[in-house]
């Protein structure tokens, strides 16, 4: 056994490279196979097409489907809607997220800065559809904006908020801001540690070399912080753009009628049984995110992370 | 360090906005999380009515009683705990095969293991439904089982290489050198080192298996994990004031995992940010 | 003498690059041999291929006359001292430096009397419950000089131990270093950049230079008697002298190097006089550079507009003197001091 064992030693001794891959094997099958050979079968699925009278699909390779999803407006106002949703929601988070990550990288002792870390962690950890369900409670009509506006007499302007087309709608928990308020609550811990990371990185002595130079605050902040930081946004927009691409289940909640790619997706695949026309509308988030991380990558977005 | 509070460096000090931005985020993410707790006691049962009329331990001695949530519970444990497991065999070999190497089509894989998380939770999800179907493979607990140790994989993939990458590289060298084979290296040397970071990692995989709902919608059958049962609930709230106190059980199960993680994630390695 | 370590036609290479090229040396038995050379000269990778971490592309590793070419770390009778010590960051002291014991099955009293000797040696006694992360710079090296050491290894490899000390620190770690290697009476190979200590320590020295190996010799024949312009130049302060400047100025048909010591200032006509003509090169200079060095004063002159030489001139007597710049010196030394240099 040990004379197996030391020949063995031997023989990864000389074979780095082989050992390290024989360890691959196993979640390489696994990904490879289970998971990559699903995810091409269905996305393949956008080549076929749905007969118009059997209802069944045709497995001929055409771009009938793709034709169909760009052709039809109402396909071009979903997609339209939901990347426009997920870059709301992404500048949303990037203004309330950078005070957060600004100050935990810069102004905090280590205590606090492990404290303030675990802080968003558990948000960001703790389970998405409860989270969910808090903005119900929250955004009802009987909850406690609604409350808070009464408490201060400002139902006139929560009304006014709601009555502005395209973004009210009959209450909050049936509206566009109430679907942005519960996606950028969602996302944001994403958006956080990017930007806290990548301020982590800048030297302090930079932002006493700029004081030294003359510059103010302000100026010291625009001049040197924020593009500094630049990478770090662009790293965290990736990820608060693509999981608002993807998502059903808030619109499924919160929203109102109109749907969104992934609802679309959902109901395409489900009751229609369309599932070229599903695969064709997943194909979108996913273009639209390899385009986008290709620029960010261009700008050096990645050596934040 | 004492001369930082001193009035001629306010240069470093956060302003006033700042601190203010920064404790409105923060309450921001957190407000939602406690009104959960509160709406847990109310004695409203027909709305979510703020603030609630009055408070009552009522609904806690309900869900108890409650063997439907009971079972959910114990369906979505045993998914979560066997999904760990295999995401750590998995995600723990890919790491130690990914760390150091360099190979043609490396980064290829590494995206192939980031993919199931970054993809939208209902292509994956969709995907595998109609393998499953295709295959002719019944819709179990093992089906969902495959697709949580998918997307968990790559959390414990990320918390070993970032502990890897910490570690010197002669440690391994070390060992060897002091007379160690491969497989004493392992069990003394590496194995302690990494023992931490799979285990955070393991955590974290837990509570995203313990809580997914969208993959598990496309995998499962007739199987009602807790997430499913909720997902219900909040389209069509029957039993409001149950659901106020599943939620809060959720919460809680998540928590103690992820406040453990980083805890072990910063014993080892600093404030360092590992369990992204 | 026993060849305790002798490398045949070690070659190694990473892609392009070239990081062993054709090296051949041999240390004896108890000999303190450094690898000198700057960062990136091979002197790293070389002693990586005596431990065994790396597998030389071709060539002969032998240890005591016995080829271990293919065989593993583990298995050889060589430790090291790595450059970040390396020690066990879950492992106390003492389960560090019993590590070796350990994976060997050694347990019980002759384990903890051989961890409580070693100690006692460094000088870590009562520091056995310690984690590397709560010792100083200078007691982690000393935990890892005794890990290498407890097994009595019959070759010891320093990777730049001491790189990461302060000065005072680092010097008081030479002497111990020095003094443990002739209670062991084994084998250093002995890994740095700094000649200083190089020439302070080792019996011999190789130099290294892009993944060759420039000279072998004593500390002091290096010193004195460089090879070729690339050993002056990183031994010591040295002034180099080229073929064209050496014929112009001198009538010499060869390159060649001199020390700013052997160097005299001539200030007046009564100094030259003092001087044998006959064993002297004598030159005219012109002072760019005076700087106060302690002992000395560190003159740098620019010869015929393009050569620089640097000289030492002591400062026994009058402390304060200093020359200024653009002074003109007749400048001499003696024929026997100068080097010559093959480029």
């Amino acid at each position: 056994m040990n004379n197996l064992l030391d020949s063995f030693s031997n023989f990864s001794y000389r074979n780095k490279n082989f050992i390290f891959l024989s360890f691959l094997i196993l979640p390489l099958l696994w990904l490879g196979i289970v998971y990559l050979g699903s995810l091409l079968i269905f996305l393949g699925h956008s080549f076929f097409h749905l007969d118009g009278f059997t209802g069944q699909i045709v497995y001929e390779f055409s771009f009938k489907t793709l034709i169909e999803l760009f052709s039809s407006p109402a396909n071009i106002d979903i997609l339209i809607r939901t990347v426009a949703l997920a870059a709301c929601v992404t500048i949303g988070s990037a203004i309330i997220g950078f005070p957060i990550a600004y100050y935990m990288a810069k102004f905090t002792s280590p205590k606090v800065k492990i404290f303030l870390f675990i802080a968003i962690m558990l948000p960001l950890w703790s389970s998405y559809l409860v989270r969910v369900y808090s903005w119900k409670l929250i955004l009802a009509k009987e909850g406690i904006i609604n409350w808070f506006f009464e408490k201060l007499n400002l139902e006139w302007l929560l009304d006014t908020i709601l009555s502005t087309p395209v973004i009210g709608g009959p209450s909050l928990s049936i509206s566009y801001i109430g679907m942005f308020l519960v996606f950028t609550y969602i996302w944001l811990p994403f958006m956080i540690l990017p930007i806290q990371a990548s301020l982590e990185r800048v030297p302090n002595s930079l932002i006493n070399a700029s004081h030294d130079l003359g510059a103010n605050k302000r100026q010291t902040f625009y001049k040197i912080i924020l593009p500094l930081a630049l990478p770090g946004i662009i790293a965290g927009s990736i990820f608060t753009f693509s999981l608002t691409l993807g998502d059903y289940i808030i619109p499924y909640i919160i929203g109102t009628s109109k749907f969104f790619i992934g609802q679309a997706v959902y109901t395409h695949q489900g009751t229609a049984g369309n599932i070229p026309l599903a695969a064709a509308f997943s194909l979108v988030p996913i273009v639209v995110m390899v385009v986008y991380i290709y620029i960010a990558k261009r700008m050096g977005a990645f050596n934040a992370l | 360090m004492l001369f930082r509070k001193g009035s001629i460096n306010k240069l470093n000090q956060a302003g006033l906005g700042l601190r203010f931005g920064a404790i409105a985020g923060l309450l921001f993410l957190h407000i939602p999380l406690l009104l959960i707790i509160l709406y847990a006691f109310t004695t409203e049962d027909k709305t979510y009515q703020f603030p609630p009329p009055g408070y009552t331990l009522k609904w806690f001695e309900i869900v108890l009683n409650r063997q439907d949530i009971w079972n959910a519970v114990s369906l979505s444990m045993q998914i979560a705990i066997i999904s760990t497991f295999l995401a750590i065999i998995l995600g723990t070999l890919a790491a130690g095969a990914l760390y150091k190497t360099s190979f043609f089509g490396k980064s290829s894989i590494t995206i192939l293991i980031i993919l199931p998380i970054a993809l939208p939770g209902i292509i994956t999800g969709i995907s595998l439904r109609s393998t499953f179907g295709v295959l002719g493979i019944p819709f179990s607990t093992w089906t969902i089982i495959i697709g949580h140790a998918t997307f968990c994989m790559v959390v414990v993939y990320n918390n070993v290489v970032a502990r890897l990458r910490r570690t010197s590289p002669n440690l391994i060298q070390a060992s060897m050198d002091l007379g160690a084979n491969n497989l004493q290296t392992f069990f003394y040397v590496i194995l302690p080192n990494m023992g931490t970071a799979i285990l955070a990692g393991g955590m974290l995989a837990f509570a995203l298996s313990f809580d997914e709902v969208i993959v598990t919608t496309f995998t499962a059958g007739q199987q009602t994990t807790l997430p499913i049962w909720m997902f219900s609930e909040l389209i069509r709230p029957r039993q409001r004031p149950i659901t106020n106190v599943v939620a809060i059980f959720i919460m809680f199960i998540t928590f103690i995992p992820i406040v453990f993680a980083s805890y072990m994630a910063s014993k080892t390695s600093g404030s360092e940010g590992s369990i992204k | 003498m026993l060849k305790a370590l002798n490398l045949k036609n070690i070659n190694k290479s990473y892609g392009p690059i070239r990081a062993l090229d054709n090296i051949n040396l041999t240390a004896s038995d108890g000999e303190f041999f450094s690898l000198l050379g700057p960062s990136g000269s091979g002197k790293t990778t070389c002693l990586k291929v005596i431990a065994g971490f790396e597998a030389p592309d071709s060539g002969v590793v032998s240890i005591f006359e016995e080829d271990v070419t293919n065989i593993p770390p583990f298995k050889r009778h060589v430790n090291t001292v790595f450059q970040d010590y390396a020690l066990f960051p879950h492992m106390n002291v003492r389960q560090n430096v019993g590590y070796s014991l350990k994976v060997q099955k050694i347990k019980g009293s002759s384990m903890d009397r051989k961890i409580d000797e070693i100690l006692e040696i460094v000088n870590l006694t009562g520091y056995d419950l310690r984690k590397p992360s709560e010792l100083s710079g200078g007691q982690r090296q000393r935990v890892a000089l005794a890990r290498s050491l407890i097994n009595k290894p019959k070759i010891l490899l320093l990777d730049e131990p001491l790189g990461a000390l302060d000065l005072k620190l680092r010097e008081k770690m030479q002497v111990e270093l020095k003094n443990i290697q002739r209670q062991f009476k084994i084998t250093f190979i002995y890994v740095t950049h700094d000649q200083q200590e190089a020439l302070s320590m080792s019996d011999r020295i190789a130099v290294f230079n892009n993944g060759k190996i420039e000279q072998i010799d004593t500390p002091a024949n290096i010193y004195s008697k460089p090879i070729n312009s690339f050993v002056a130049d990183f031994i010591g302060t040295t002034s180099i002298f080229d073929k064209d400047s050496a014929m112009k100025l001198f009538d010499l048909d060869k390159a060649f190097s001199v020390r700013p010591e052997n160097v005299v200032i001539l200030e007046t006509k009564e100094d030259l006089a003092t001087i044998n003509k006959q064993q002297y090169y004598i030159t005219n200079g012109t002072v760019t550079d005076c700087q106060f060095q302690g002992s000395h004063l560190k003159v740098t002159y620019l010869i015929d507009d393009k050569c620089k030489l640097r000289v030492f001139k002591s400062l026994e007597g009058n402390i304060n003197q200093k020359y200024d710049i653009n002074t003109k010196h007749t400048i001499a030394w003696r024929k026997s001091d100068i080097t010559t240099l093959n480029e």
